[in-house]
């Protein structure tokens, strides 16, 4: 399935769709989107590109094997959990930071979570998809 | 106390990174942890001796009424002192004895576990709290029977003393639960004021009884004893500490604990006498006819406790002296008796008395330690035994029925039997002509033989000065099994009466059974004909009838194809939801309350439609998948139009990967054939039919359930004001029911590990080949 078209575009369509999900992912606790979505889109970035390069190419801009954004997606959870426990709170109570920060805006534990989801999901999809793909 | 429950599973966790330093020069520390607690329980001797009680609570799960609430009185004491004193014991020698295994550390570990879960059993004044360590205690002994993992009976007789004893433990369970809900309280120590509410309630013949089977299973009572023998697969030191000493009298301790609140009734009573007695005669008469040292001393023990189950039985103040002074009594002699067979297995590489012979020539202080033993045992005057054994007597004489004979002669009948049985483990390996095999035999270190010469020595001090057991530990033993208090004198020597007739007629013939019966491997072999009225044989017969229904059940089931799976699950669907809709009564439908259609819905149902017709009527593979894709694209642009885009943003790009999926793996498969007959196609679209009209119809119902938008209220009304956000769909992801989406996330990455290590482990076999 080799098309210059499709190298050609996923040249630009992967950083901009990659950008779109981190878009989903921050804004998702105000409007539509949220981690799940942002990962999907995202994987869907790295398919896309390797439907038109070939799933090597993809795995080395990658860098890394997608199966490690699953440990690092569920620490991030992990702890984003059990953080409020260490100031006496109960498991999963939100925290927030007082000040918003420029272009993100609030910062609370439930980003985090959010973050967590988001790369467990790239992790998860890539590594079934890419496994498949190479088999 | 906390602290003294928390040392050993601390250590026990330290083992796995330190386990090659506690294998090499780190063991020495190992002996000081239970030798530390029990110096701390020694200490506390004095204050519980005229009657303290000391508590501890931290709250741990209160709102389950689950709390570290611990408390020690002198049952708990008695116990306490057992666990760290034999404990201390059974390290330095397990350290000696197990000296340059490989998993070394893991032995330690696992009775590290097992001496925290012990005590914290005991200590324990919540009855949840002591629930969990008894199932902590039952691990830990499974881990340990099954120490030699490479052997197969090992891990049969493990599996064996776990299934039996997690069995008692479900049940105990249930009798706590009705217990805690019958008096509305898990506080042990509160439960003794409500003893009257709780026998006062219909319920608590019930609660008692799930009790029993709780305390028998774990105590080796017939008809659940046959774990106990098999336990004896375990390494000598488990054998002498879990299996004799400490674990296995947990279910007496439970009995000892609920007898101030549920004892005294007909029930507790009868059922105890003859269980207890039943048992203590029955394995008595059973060890006799062993050859393994370590079957003697298994059966001798289940022996033992059903001594004690009777005594508890009993339930007069001269029982409950007798048993509690018992108890001390059994676990000196008995743990000596283990670990001098232990030494002999270790040393000369058998176990079996008919060879065994004139072993004192070689090892000298352990023919010491056997013998003491043996003669505290048998109940020579001088020993501890003998006061134990006076004591038994004495409850059995002075029982307030008219059965006072029958109790008696049981109890005579028993020890006579034990008598035997001790002189054979304790004396017979080392007397008579030593033969040439074992003639190169060396006296084992001092850590192998001094811990159970210790013991044994004890055993014959507590026997010289039976006032000091008697002040500093049987007493409060006693009142706090009793829940009053009373004297307990405990004499070298009571005179001339019937009791003592009773012990030298004991101790005669006992002499005449050791001398006369010989076991041979031939006398086995005839009793064992009997074994298929034995409850074990009858426990695996039923094992394995349970094996063969599911190996039928699965060959029914499972045939391996994922399209008859579907099609099981779907029927099974279908037939719950079909019920549950009949049941639920009519749907009525209001057609005017309902918003008309309008031209884009019909758009999308029409193409909903045609997508549909292209699955079904298609010959490709390929063309089927995308066809299914626009299925999912139409659901996901009826979710933009009755404006839920989180729902649309999802199943689009679901939508998108699951196409993807498909066509890698469609890509790999064979061309497309024809397989199913005309027969099946309509089958299957019935089920199919049937399965799309159910849900419809549970989806039209839904509209007129009247509470559904409580629950959306809920969310939409609290987003902002307690997670600060306005997108409810995420907020209830992450902060609502984030617990749920953590372990959602856990499971979509089992799957991925899943497919990962299937796809890549299978790669990694063919490229062996």
């Amino acid at each position: 399935m080799k098309s210059p078209i499709l190298q050609t575009a996923t040249r630009y369509l992967l950083p901009i769709l990659l950008l779109f999900s981190v878009f989903l992912l921050l804004r998702g606790h105000y409007y539509p989107g949220g981690g799940f979505v942002g990962g999907l889109v995202a994987s869907i970035a790295f398919v896309l590109h390797s439907f038109a390069n070939g799933t090597a190419d993809t795995l080395k801009i990658l860098r890394y094997q997608p199966i490690s954004f699953i440990p690092i997606g569920l620490s991030l959870l992990v702890l984003s959990t059990v953080a409020p426990l260490l100031g006496g709170l109960p498991p999963m109570t939100a925290l927030w930071f007082e000040q918003p920060v420029p272009v993100i805006g609030m910062i609370g534990s439930a980003l985090f979570f959010d973050i967590g989801v988001y790369l467990v999901v790239i992790g998860v999809i890539l590594t079934i998809l890419f496994t498949i793909a190479l088999d | 106390m906390l602290f003294t429950v928390l040392t050993g599973l601390i250590t026990s966790s330290l083992l796995v990174p330190f386990g090659k330093f506690i294998r090499t020069k780190g063991s020495i520390i190992l002996p000081f942890i239970p030798v530390l607690l029990f110096l701390f329980y020694v200490l506390h001797i004095p204050s519980v001796a005229v009657g303290t009680n000391f508590t501890q609570n931290i709250p741990w799960v209160p709102s389950l009424g689950a709390n570290l609430d611990f408390r020690l009185d002198g049952l708990s004491l008695l116990f306490a002192l057992l666990i760290t004193g034999i404990g201390s014991a059974i390290f330095i020698y397990a350290r000696s004895y197990l000296k340059g295994h490989p998993y070394f550390d893991r032995f330690f570990a696992y009775l590290l576990l097992f001496m925290s879960a012990m005590l914290g059993l005991v200590l324990s004044n919540n009855i949840l709290i002591l629930f969990v360590f008894w199932e902590l205690t039952s691990i830990s002994s499974f881990f340990l029977i099954g120490f030699n993992n490479d052997n197969s009976d090992s891990r049969k007789s493990a599996l064996t003393a776990l299934s039996i004893t997690g069995l008692g433990g479900f049940f105990l369970l249930a009798g706590l639960i009705i217990l805690g809900n019958i008096s509305g309280t898990f506080i042990i120590s509160e439960l003794f004021s409500k003893r009257e509410l709780i026998l006062a309630h219909p319920l608590a013949p019930l609660a008692t009884i799930l009790l029993f089977v709780g305390a028998f299973t774990k105590s080796a009572q017939f008809p659940f004893h046959f774990w106990l023998p098999g336990a004896m697969k375990a390494p000598t030191p488990v054998s002498a500490y879990l299996h004799s000493a400490t674990m296995v009298k947990a279910g007496i301790y439970l009995l000892a604990r609920f007898t101030p609140i549920l004892g005294g009734t007909d029930l507790w009573s009868y059922t105890l006498i003859i269980v207890g007695g039943f048992t203590m005669l029955y394995a008595a008469i059973h060890s006799l006819f062993r050859t393994d040292l370590k079957a003697i001393l298994a059966y001798s023990t289940i022996s033992a406790l059903g001594i004690l189950t009777f005594l508890l039985g009993l339930g007069s103040t001269e029982a409950i002296i007798a048993a509690s002074v018992f108890i001390v009594v059994h676990a000196l002699y008995k743990a000596t008796l283990f670990m001098t067979t232990g030494i002999i297995d270790h040393e000369a590489h058998t176990r079996d008395i008919s060879v065994l012979a004139g072993l004192r020539q070689v090892m000298l202080p352990v023919f010491i330690a056997g013998l003491l033993a043996a003669l505290s045992s048998a109940g020579l005057p001088l020993t501890f035994g003998f006061i134990g054994k006076d004591l038994i007597y004495d409850a059995g004489l002075n029982q307030k029925d008219n059965l006072t004979t029958l109790w008696t002669s049981l109890a005579v009948l028993t020890n006579v039997c034990l008598v035997a049985a001790g002189f054979m483990a304790g004396i017979k390996p080392f007397v008579g002509q030593l033969p040439d095999t074992f003639s190169k035999i060396k006296l084992p270190s001092l850590a192998l033989w001094l811990p159970p010469l210790t013991l044994a020595i004890l055993g014959i001090f507590f026997g010289l000065f039976p006032h000091i057991a008697g002040e500093y530990l049987s007493q409060q033993t006693t009142n706090s099994i009793l829940g009053y208090n009373t004297t307990v004198n405990l004499k070298i020597w009571h005179g001339f009466n019937t009791v003592l007739l009773l012990s030298v007629l004991t101790l005669v013939l006992g002499s005449i059974i050791y001398i006369f019966n010989k076991p041979s491997a031939l006398k086995l072999a005839r009793i064992e004909r009997f074994n298929y009225l034995s409850p074990e044989f009858l426990t695996k017969k039923i094992g394995s009838a349970i094996t063969q229904f599911s190996c039928w059940y699965t060959a029914l089931i499972h045939d391996g194809y994922l399209r008859s799976y579907h099609f099981k699950i779907i029927i099974f669907a279908e037939l719950l939801l079909g019920y549950k809709l009949w049941i639920s009564g009519p749907i009525n439908l209001d057609f005017n309350a309902l918003t008309p259609l309008s031209w884009y819905e019909v758009g999308i149902i029409i193409m909903l439609i045609g997508a549909l017709y292209i699955i079904v009527s298609t010959k490709s593979r390929l063309t089927s998948v995308v066809a299914s894709s626009v299925i999912g694209y139409c659901i996901s642009l009826l979710f933009v139009v009755y404006s839920a885009p989180d729902l649309a943003l999802t199943q689009f790009t679901i939508d998108t990967l699951t196409t993807v999926l498909f066509v890698l793996v469609l890509y790999k498969l064979p061309a497309f054939l024809k397989l199913a007959s005309n027969r099946i196609l309509i089958r299957d679209a019935i089920v199919a039919l049937g399965f799309g009209t159910i849900l419809s119809l549970i989806t039209l119902k839904i509209l007129y359930e009247p509470n559904t938008i409580e629950t959306s209220n809920f969310y939409g009304n609290n987003a902002y004001l307690l997670a600060k956000g306005k997108n409810v769909v995420n907020i209830i992801l992450v902060d609502f029911r984030g617990i749920d989406t953590l372990f959602e996330t856990v499971v979509l990455a089992v799957a991925a590990l899943g497919v990962y290590s299937l796809i890549r482990l299978r790669m990694k076999a063919s490229e062996k080949e």
